[in-house]
Parts: C-alpha cells; sequence; structure tokens
C-alpha cells in the first residue's frame, strides 16, 4: 500500500506573523516547520502501514524558498520519502493553484490514497484537499476520525456534529483527516537522524509540467482585496447569581445549541 | 573558531522540546508536590532514545558524545522541567560509563542496552554520612567470599534507588589503613538494590521531590565477582573518570533551570504593571536580569569549550570545573532573581520560579560542591598550595 500524505509548512505559529503590506501575503522568509494540522495525517498514514503490514508513506508539499524543515520533522517520524515543489513563479497561489501543483506531484506516485488535513493553520480555507481529488478525479472524503483500507475500499468514520457516519469509496481515494484524531508520534533521536538521509526530490513547475500562467499569482483567482484588523473581542455578558445562574447558562447555551 | 550551531543539534534540541512540551510546568509542580516520579516523562525520553544518547549504537543507544548528551539535559531543564526531569535520567545517560570502560564485556552487553532502552534504572552509590567530598574516606567494605563479594556499610544520598534495579557502587576492598596511598583499595560493583539485605530510606529534602535521594544500608548484601567493574583495587580511579562528563551534563542542567527562570521572569517583568508601568521598565529589575543573561551565556560557552574538549579527547578537568562552578552561580543567581522579579508571587508555587530557587540551590552542592571545584582550580589550575 502506498499513501501519501500532503503536509504543510507554515511559519511557526509561536511567532508573531506578519503580512507583507504590499501583497498582503504571509511573510514566509523564515524557517517554515510542520503544520501540527498535518502531523495527524503523518501518524494516520504511518498506522495504516503498519497495521497493513508493509506499504510506504510518502510525502509532497509546495513551499517557498525550498523550505525542507518540516518535511524533515515528518521523515523523521517515519515517513520514507518526500516530494517538495518549489519555484519562484509559485508566490500568490490561491487554494487552486496549490492544489494545481500538488495534484501533479501526486500523480508521479500513483498512491493508493491520499490523506491531508482538514485545514491548515495559517491558511484554513479548508478547500485544497477537495480541490486536490477534483484535479486528480478521485472520490474524497472529508472529517476523518478513522480510516480502514479493506481491498480496494476505503472505509471512514466521518466526523459529524452529531457523531459520525459510515462512508465508504473506491481506492485511490483522498481522505482529509480532522485535527486531534490520533496522538503523533514525537520523532524520535535515531528518525530524526535517519531523516537527514533520507531523499527530498525538489521539482519546479517546469519539471511538473505545469504552465505558469495556471499558478501562483497569474493563475490565482482569488485576491485579498482588503485586510483589516479582527474586531477586539467585547467584554462578555456578567450574570449575578440571585439563586438563578445556573438557568441563565443553561438557557445562553441553549441559545448557541452548545446544550 | 567556529560557532554556528551544527543541524544536528539544533534538531536535537527541538526534539527534545518537542517531548517535553507534553510535560509543563503543572506537571512538574504536582510531581513535586506529591513526591512522585515523573514515569510517564521518563518513559517519553526513553522512547525517543534520548536516554540512550549518548550509549554506543552497538548497545542500542544513540552513539553521541557528551555535548549532545549535555544539549539534551539542557533542554529538559530549561523546559521547566529542571531537576526533578533531570535527575530522572541523568544516571541512566552517562552514569554506566565505567561499566562500558572497564566492565567485561558481559557485563557491559547484559546492563548497557536495558539503560539505553529505558526498562534498566541504575542509581550511584558514593557518598556515605562521613565521607562526601573526602571520597577515599568510604567506609562500606566488599570480603571476597569465594566467587561473591559480602558487603556492608551506609550510603547517604543514593539517588533514585527505590526505582532502581542496579547501583554502581563504590566499596573499599582493603582498608585505608593498609594501603600504600589513599585512594588505593577501593572498588566498583554493580549491585542489585532489590536484595532483602538492602534497605532504603528516602531523606526528606529542600526541593527536586519528585526524585528521591537515599539513605542505602548494605547488611550482607552477596555480589557474584562478576559483577564486579575493571580490576579490583582501582575503583577510586575509575570514578575519577567520569567526573568531568558529569560536571559537564550538571552545567548544562543548571544552564537549563537559568533559562527556565529568566523566560519566567522577563514575561512576568513585561506583563506586570505597577505604578502605571510594566515593572521591567525599572532598571532595578532589568539589569539583574540582563546581568543573569550575560553569566547564563558565558557559562553556556564554557559548557561547549569543555563538552567539545571531551569528544576531541582533549583534557578539560579545567574547563568542566569552571563551567560547573559558572553554571550553578548563574543558575542560583538568575532563579533568586526571578524570584524578586515575581514579588510576592514568586514565593507562591503557582509561579513555578520557587521550584526553579530551590532546585538550582542544589547544583552548588552536589554533585561537586563549589568549594572543592575552587579547590581543584587554585591547585590545579594557578598552582596554589592543596587546602585537602
Ligand atoms: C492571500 C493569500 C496569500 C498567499 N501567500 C502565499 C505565499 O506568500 N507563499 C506561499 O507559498 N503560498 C501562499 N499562499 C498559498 C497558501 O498558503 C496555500 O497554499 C493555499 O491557499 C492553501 O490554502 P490553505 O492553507 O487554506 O489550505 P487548506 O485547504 O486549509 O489546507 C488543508 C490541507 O491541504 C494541504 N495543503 C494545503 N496547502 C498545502 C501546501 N502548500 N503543501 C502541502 N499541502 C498543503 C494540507 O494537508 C492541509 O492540511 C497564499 C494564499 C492566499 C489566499
Ligand atoms: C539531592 C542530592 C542528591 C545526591 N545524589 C547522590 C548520589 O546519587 N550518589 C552519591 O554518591 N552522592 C549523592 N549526593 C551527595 C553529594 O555528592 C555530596 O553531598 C557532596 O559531594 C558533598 O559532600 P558532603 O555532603 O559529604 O559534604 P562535606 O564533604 O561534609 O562538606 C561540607 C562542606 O564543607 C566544604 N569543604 C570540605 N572540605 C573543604 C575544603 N578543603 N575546602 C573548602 N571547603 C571544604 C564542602 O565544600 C561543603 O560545603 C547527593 C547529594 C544531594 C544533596
Amino acid at each position: 500500500m502506498k499513501v501519501v500524505v500532503c503536509v504543510k509548512q507554515i511559519p511557526d505559529p509561536a511567532l508573531p506573523g506578519e503580512l507583507d503590506p504590499s501583497t498582503n501575503y504571509l511573510k514566509r522568509d523564515d524557517k517554515l516547520i510542520l503544520d501540527e494540522s498535518d502531523s495527524y495525517g503523518v501518524e494516520m498514514a504511518l498506522q495504516l502501514v503498519e497495521g497493513a503490514g508493509g506499504g510506504e508513506v510518502s510525502l509532497v508539499s509546495m513551499a517557498p524558498n525550498n523550505e525542507v524543515s518540516g518535511l524533515r520533522t515528518a521523515l523523521a517520524m517515519g515517513a520514507e520519502d518526500a516530494i517538495l515543489v518549489s519555484d519562484n513563479a509559485l508566490a500568490g497561489s490561491d487554494a487552486l493553484g496549490t492544489a494545481r501543483v500538488l495534484a501533479a506531484a501526486i500523480s508521479r506516485l500513483s498512491p493508493d490514497l491520499v490523506l491531508a488535513g482538514v485545514e491548515s493553520s495559517d491558511g484554513y480555507t479548508g478547500t485544497v484537499p477537495e480541490m486536490i481529488a477534483g484535479v486528480l478525479d478521485i472520490p474524497s472524503i472529508t472529517f476523518a476520525k478513522q480510516i480502514e483500507i479493506d481491498g480496494n475500499t476505503v472505509k471512514v468514520q466521518r466526523q459529524t456534529e452529531a457523531g459520525y457516519d459510515d462512508v465508504e469509496c473506491q481506492t485511490p481515494a483522498l481522505v482529509s483527516v480532522t485535527a486531534g484524531v490520533v496522538e503523533p508520534r514525537y520523532p524520535s533521536f535515531k528518525g530524526i537522524m535517519a531523516a537527514k538521509k533520507k531523499p527530498v526530490e525538489e521539482l519546479d513547475l517546469s519539471a511538473l509540467g505545469l504552465d505558469e500562467s495556471s499558478v501562483g499569482q497569474s493563475g490565482a483567482r482569488q485576491e485579498t482585496v482588503r485586510v483589516t484588523e479582527a474586531e477586539e473581542r467585547q467584554a462578555g455578558e456578567v450574570i449575578e447569581d440571585e439563586g438563578d445562574a445556573h438557568e441563565k447558562i443553561v438557557e445562553f447555551l441553549g441559545e448557541l445549541k452548545i446544550v | 573558531m567556529n560557532f554556528s550551531a551544527s543541524e544536528d543539534h539544533e534538531a536535537i534540541r527541538e526534539g527534545v522540546r518537542r517531548v517535553c512540551a507534553q510535560f509543563p510546568d503543572e506537571y512538574w509542580r504536582e510531581k513535586d508536590e506529591q513526591h512522585e516520579f515523573p514515569w510517564d516523562f521518563y518513559q517519553a525520553m526513553a522512547d525517543g532514545g534520548w536516554v540512550g544518547i549518548a550509549i554506543p549504537e552497538e548497545f542500542g543507544g544513540g552513539g553521541q558524545g557528551i555535548t549532545e548528551a549535555s544539549i539534551v539535559l539542557e533542554e529538559v531543564a530549561a523546559s521547566g522541567a529542571a531537576m526533578n526531569g533531570c535527575s530522572a535520567i541523568h544516571l541512566s545517560i552517562f552514569g554506566m560509563e565505567p561499566v562500558r570502560k572497564y566492565g567485561s564485556p558481559e557485563l557491559a552487553n547484559e546492563i548497557l542496552p536495558k539503560v539505553a532502552d529505558g526498562s534498566l534504572h541504575a542509581a550511584f552509590g558514593v557518598t556515605e554520612p562521613d565521607a562526601g567530598t573526602d571520597t577515599t574516606s568510604i567506609r562500606t567494605r566488599a570480603e571476597r567470599d569465594g566467587d561473591e563479594y559480602v558487603i556492608t556499610g551506609a550510603k547517604v544520598w543514593t539517588t533514585k534507588a527505590p526505582y532502581c534495579d542496579v547501583c554502581l557502587l563504590l566499596v573499599r576492598t582493603t582498608p585505608k589503613e593498609l594501603c600504600d596511598g589513599p585512594t588505593q583499595g577501593m572498588t566498583l560493583l554493580l549491585v542489585d538494590l532489590k536484595d532483602p539485605s538492602v534497605d532504603i530510606t528516602p531523606i526528606p529534602k529542600v526541593g527536586r521531590n519528585a526524585v528521591v535521594s537515599c539513605e542505602v544500608r548494605y547488611d550482607g548484601l552477596r555480589v557474584p565477582v562478576s559483577r564486579r567493574v575493571g580490576e579490583e583495587g582501582e575503583g577510586f580511579r575509575y570514578i575519577l573518570d567520569g567526573l568531568n562528563p558529569e560536571r559537564i551534563l550538571i552545567s548544562a542542567e543548571a544552564l537549563g533551570i537559568g533559562r527556565a527562570a529568566l523566560r519566567k521572569a522577563v514575561d512576568y517583568a513585561n506583563d506586570r504593571v505597577i505604578f502605571g508601568r510594566p515593572i521591567g521598565q525599572n532598571q532595578g529589575l532589568a539589569f539583574p536580569l540582563a546581568d543573569s543573561h550575560a553569566r547564563l551565556h558565558a557559562a553556556e560557552l564554557v559548557i561547549r569549550e569543555a563538552s567539545w574538549r571531551y569528544d576531541s579527547g582533549l583534557d578539560c578537568g579545567a574547563q568542566a570545573n569552571l563551567a560547573k562552578y559558572l553554571a550553578s552561580e548563574a543558575a542560583f543567581e538568575c532563579a533568586d532573581r526571578a524570584m524578586q522579579t515575581h514579588g510576592g508571587f514568586g514565593y507562591a508555587k503557582e509561579y513555578d520560579v520557587e521550584r526553579y530557587w530551590r532546585e538550582s540551590r542544589l547544583m552548588k552542592i552536589a554533585p561537586v560542591s563549589q568549594e572543592m571545584v575552587l579547590n581543584y582550580v587554585s591547585n590545579k589550575v594557578l598552582g596554589l598550595p592543596r587546602s585537602y
């Protein structure tokens, strides 16, 4: 079994992010790290392959400046190899452009299963995985909390507000994995050392056979028109307890449909 | 000279940080208060291969040097785990080096892989009630009886003893009076701590309470001769051999606590507003922290020099001692200043700096006191007469 995991490398969320004022793009000049949202997909892939008693986990990523730090983390967890797509012409890519690039990289690997995060931590449009499936013309299942491979069938427990749905489709397929559904392993010392020697194939647009006009800023159909500060959160409502505070809280939570 | 951090070292730091991030200050505060050994932390470090990092690859370890081992311990301490975290793994990291270097191949093959994978805990028993600094005055005896030694005596401060399977024990096989010199007649044995003739009593202490240190009585413990490490009578020399790397590791632990304390102090000094401005704007608070940063940085450079020398096979006695001295001073002073920065809250357990303060104080006493380090420097580096 061959599983490909899409892993996004993002600016460290622990550091204050910054937008380029001329383009409104997030600045990505410093080291990029593995998006935590994608560590679940990596873990899920490793578990699937281990459970199947064999197979291979490969990674694909699109990132600027030939960044591999985040890929190395995922390789240290146990993935075998990776494809990195990096090209100056990709700056300003929107979700569809990103999906085209990733799809082209994935198709070189002919996987049985493609995993991605439900949404990234920095862009979080939550659209790239489904677009990849669209470009590759394979079925896609979203919000997976559990995945099982049975012959040529992918069986997924798809998380819903009330619980989960059982969904099935044929391989090859793309499944997006909900954050938090598995416990990602920490890279071990030996894993980290081994990761340095694992192959990362670096490709540019021409190697993928993609036309510059379909990706990057020139191919983007999404445009950031304006960026404004998020409004500061207003002070919440204070309930004085006159013996009925619990009822008011239950009522409030009821309005929010939490209880 | 090249001061750039190697990619491997950065990766080691990041890897250790990732494990430690699962064990925040709240975890350590609770373990310290409950006097509970941090088993899950220990297991996570062992599973990641961090405990075995300096054990050779042929025994299942990571095959790295003291530089890498010291980076692991520094990061553990700096995560806020401080000495509760470091002491939980400290002896497994390099304490069994005498077994590798001087022990029989059978003993090394039996012990080291289990230390490396974390399944075997080992203690180190040298200090006695009447012999700490003055090691050659130890009185714990081992009498030869056929293929066994019979051990009688008492050790103090044996760290982690109740959880340990074995202890690397320094004993007298010949009384001091009968030896040509005081450093002769001592032997190193790997003894079984689970034997009923061994009695272990924890010593109530100021801090680092997740990891106990104990009084350990040996009342006729029988140890097969095959468990002797190296030659009879050579034990002191084997122990001396491990002192420099031990000092380097301790320095790194101190440095880590200092970093943790400084981080807390700076955050608090930025956040806490008194008289309408952040307290960190007052130079009375800012300068001591800046000064601590300088001292920690200086200590770090000497640690790196010492560990590089050790790993390069060069003599590092002077550097290891200076590192131990500078790092212990800088760490405790920094923890003290962090407490001062926090005002009354610094004295409250909730803010963690009091824990760093208690734990960094230890580094000035054990495993070797600041005075004994200065004795070394006075005598061996400066050429002044010896005081003992
Ligand atoms: C305004 C704007 C500015 C941008 N600026 C830049 C820029 O300066 N530099 C730049 O490189 N990109 C830039 N992008 C592209 C952007 O970062 C994303 O690659 C793209 O928009 C995907 O959106 P998302 O992060 O919301 O993905 P989501 O759909 O939220 O991501 C879901 C999952 O898809 C996969 N995935 C998404 N993106 C990637 C990826 N790149 N590699 C591997 N897997 C991935 C991951 O598994 C992820 O968990 C910009 C996009 C926009 C809209
Ligand atoms: C928490 C903790 C854990 C420990 N864990 C272990 C362990 O696992 N295994 C182990 O074997 N030991 C352990 N020790 C013991 C530790 O190594 C000793 O406490 C230390 O070596 C000091 O010895 P001492 O306590 O006997 O002090 P002493 O030798 O009694 O010294 C008392 C004081 O006199 C000073 N002094 C003595 N002679 C001189 C001199 N000539 N010049 C100047 N000053 C002098 C010393 O510096 C010290 O300040 C531990 C100790 C502690 C506190």
